[in-house]
């Protein structure tokens, strides 16, 4: 899963895509996951990063992760696949 | 380095449209103790979900309506209303405070007696008296409340053949301007109904009218109705006097002060609505005092509050059993206790807090319960910081209603705690077990026994 390219994403936790003019807030987490994900990172490579920043289990972070993937796909933030 | 705490990743579209004159999220502070007890201790002990009292809370709110009433109004008396919340170490603490009892029903009578609550002091409520009943208030002289006619009538033959003179009031529902009018209990004010009732109690000599009822409604935020509803009983009480020289020893105005819960529906937080107790107090005692009765005919004004004494001392603290996406993208949330247990969940919108601390970020949610039935919604939609599996939560003003209305229901009702005022947890009930759900229960002997195939 990839952020679309054309998403800007800010260092204070605001993601805008211009061509919606549609603004997001994103919870600290869920800044750094965006930001792996626009690093192209795979689920893997993103959950050992989050898992070594924070207090986490696999399976918590896993469900976690596609739901929130799941939202980014709603909103119309991911490259279609 | 020590790693972060995780916190479910949540995104949430930024809306722009109408300023919001309240702002934007204020109220979402953990609650992490209560009277300075961890939440998280509390359920590490006696289990989740739990309920849990405060006895300071209740006795400074008994002391508070105490003061409010008697700085205003010489003559006061206070009477717990049993059907409120009915455990017995919760009624203690009003008993102790100089409470007496109002209920509502025989198994509420017994309890108060049992309780160790004189029989002159119970208020005995509520239309469905029996025979019985109503005998066993007369040997423990104890005001009954006539509801209706057929009651009245009971009561006088049951009077005239033990040769007694019971003590009882008339319960009289009345317009004080306010929708929905309470009609269905006592007798109508306005269409003279109530003085048909006195006429014949008087007139009869059976009886002793010694006081005058009425509960003009239930969460009432205008005080003013209660002016209203206090002139017309003083009214009344004066009216007897002219015409029957009798005296009336006291006018008992009910309950049905708010307490600070957020009706559904409603614009505002009940915090913010919600008359404080000197309002009601300042329209009851004015319209009394200005009433013209003679200084020595003042009647003592009983009061039945319930909700508004005790709501805000109770607590039902919860875990989050899991988080789920609804189809139309909401987030859902899981707690581990119910609208069985929760009853009033299905008229307030409860202030719910996360009794951990979270970040800044928060996510609208619906709160459903456990049970496996469509109608256990919670909260229609909160929003709440992410909740994960395992942290808990604390719903406050959960004293009224919540353990006397709660079911048992797909899941087994939980224990109740008590904290002193020294910060010491007592329980004060049990959780049902299994053995208690069917303690009652028979089996017939053609069903013991079945073989499956």
């Amino acid at each position: 899963m990839k952020i679309r390219k054309n998403i800007a994403v800010s260092d204070t936790g605001f993601l805008f895509n211009p061509s919606t003019g549609d603004s997001y807030s994103v919870n600290p987490i869920g800044m750094d996951i965006v930001r792996l994900m626009k690093q192209n990172k795979e689920l893997n490579e993103i959950k050992q990063a989050i898992m070594s920043e924070y207090v986490c289990d696999e399976a918590t972070f896993e469900k976690d992760y596609y739901d929130f993937s799941m939202v980014l796909r709603n909103y119309k933030l991911l490259e279609d696949e | 380095m020590s790693k972060k705490i995780y916190e479910r990743p949540i995104i949430r579209p930024l809306n722009t449209g109408m300023m919001n004159k309240f702002g934007t999220r204020t109220e979402y502070l953990p609650v992490t103790h209560l009277d300075g007890v961890s939440v998280k201790s509390l359920i590490k002990q006696y289990g989740s979900p739990l309920f849990v009292f405060s006895e300071r809370q209740m006795r400074e709110n008994i002391r508070n309506a105490k003061r409010t009433f008697e700085t205003r109004y010489p003559k006061v008396q206070f009477a717990w209303s049993y059907k409120t919340n009915y455990l017995n170490a919760i009624c203690n603490v009003f008993h102790q405070e100089g409470s007496w009892a109002e209920v509502v029903s025989r198994f509420e009578y017994d309890k108060a007696l049992s309780n160790g609550v004189p029989g002159d002091k119970i208020l005995f409520n509520g239309p469905d008296k029996t025979d019985d009943d109503l005998r066993l208030a007369i040997k423990n002289n104890s005001p009954i409340h006539i509801d209706h006619l057929d009651e009245l009538y009971r009561l006088t033959e049951i009077a005239t053949e033990l040769n007694v003179k019971p003590r009882v009031a008339i319960r009289v529902n009345m317009d004080t301007g306010i929708y929905p009018m309470w009609d269905r209990f006592g007798f109508n004010y306005e269409t003279g109904q109530a003085w048909d009732a006195i006429n014949k109690i008087l007139a009869s000599g059976k009886l002793d009218l010694v006081g005058l009822h009425t509960h003009i409604g239930t969460y009432m935020l205008t005080p003013s109705a209660y002016g209203v509803a206090a002139n017309k009983m003083a009214d009344l009480a004066l009216g007897i006097k002219k015409k029957f020289e009798a005296t009336i020893q006291y006018i008992d105005m009910g309950g049905g002060f708010a307490s600070q819960n957020t009706l559904k529906g409603s614009y505002l937080k009940g915090s913010d609505v919600v008359p404080a107790i000197n309002e009601y107090a300042e329209v009851i005692c004015t319209a009394l005092l200005n009433a013209g009765f003679k200084n020595n005919e003042l009647p003592t004004l009983y009061l039945e509050t319930g909700r508004a004494l005790i709501d805000n001392a109770g607590f039902l603290l919860g875990t989050v059993i899991a988080n789920k996406r609804l189809s139309d993208g909401r987030k859902a949330t899981i707690l581990d206790f119910g609208v069985n247990i929760l009853f009033t969940a299905f008229w307030y919108d409860h202030k719910i807090s996360p009794a951990q601390e979270f970040g800044m970020h928060t996510e609208d949610t619906v709160l459903y319960g456990p049970l496996c039935m469509n109608i256990d919604v919670i909260r229609e939609n909160i929003s709440l910081p992410p909740l994960n599996a395992g942290d808990q939560v604390v719903v406050h003003h959960t004293g009224a209603y919540t353990i006397t209305q709660s079911m048992q229901f797909i899941s087994m009702r939980p224990a109740v705690v008590m904290i002193d005022e020294t910060g010491k947890p007592h329980v004060i009930k049990k959780k049902e077990t299994l053995k208690d759900l069917e303690m009652n229960e028979k089996m017939p002997e053609h069903l013991h026994q079945f073989k499956l195939t």
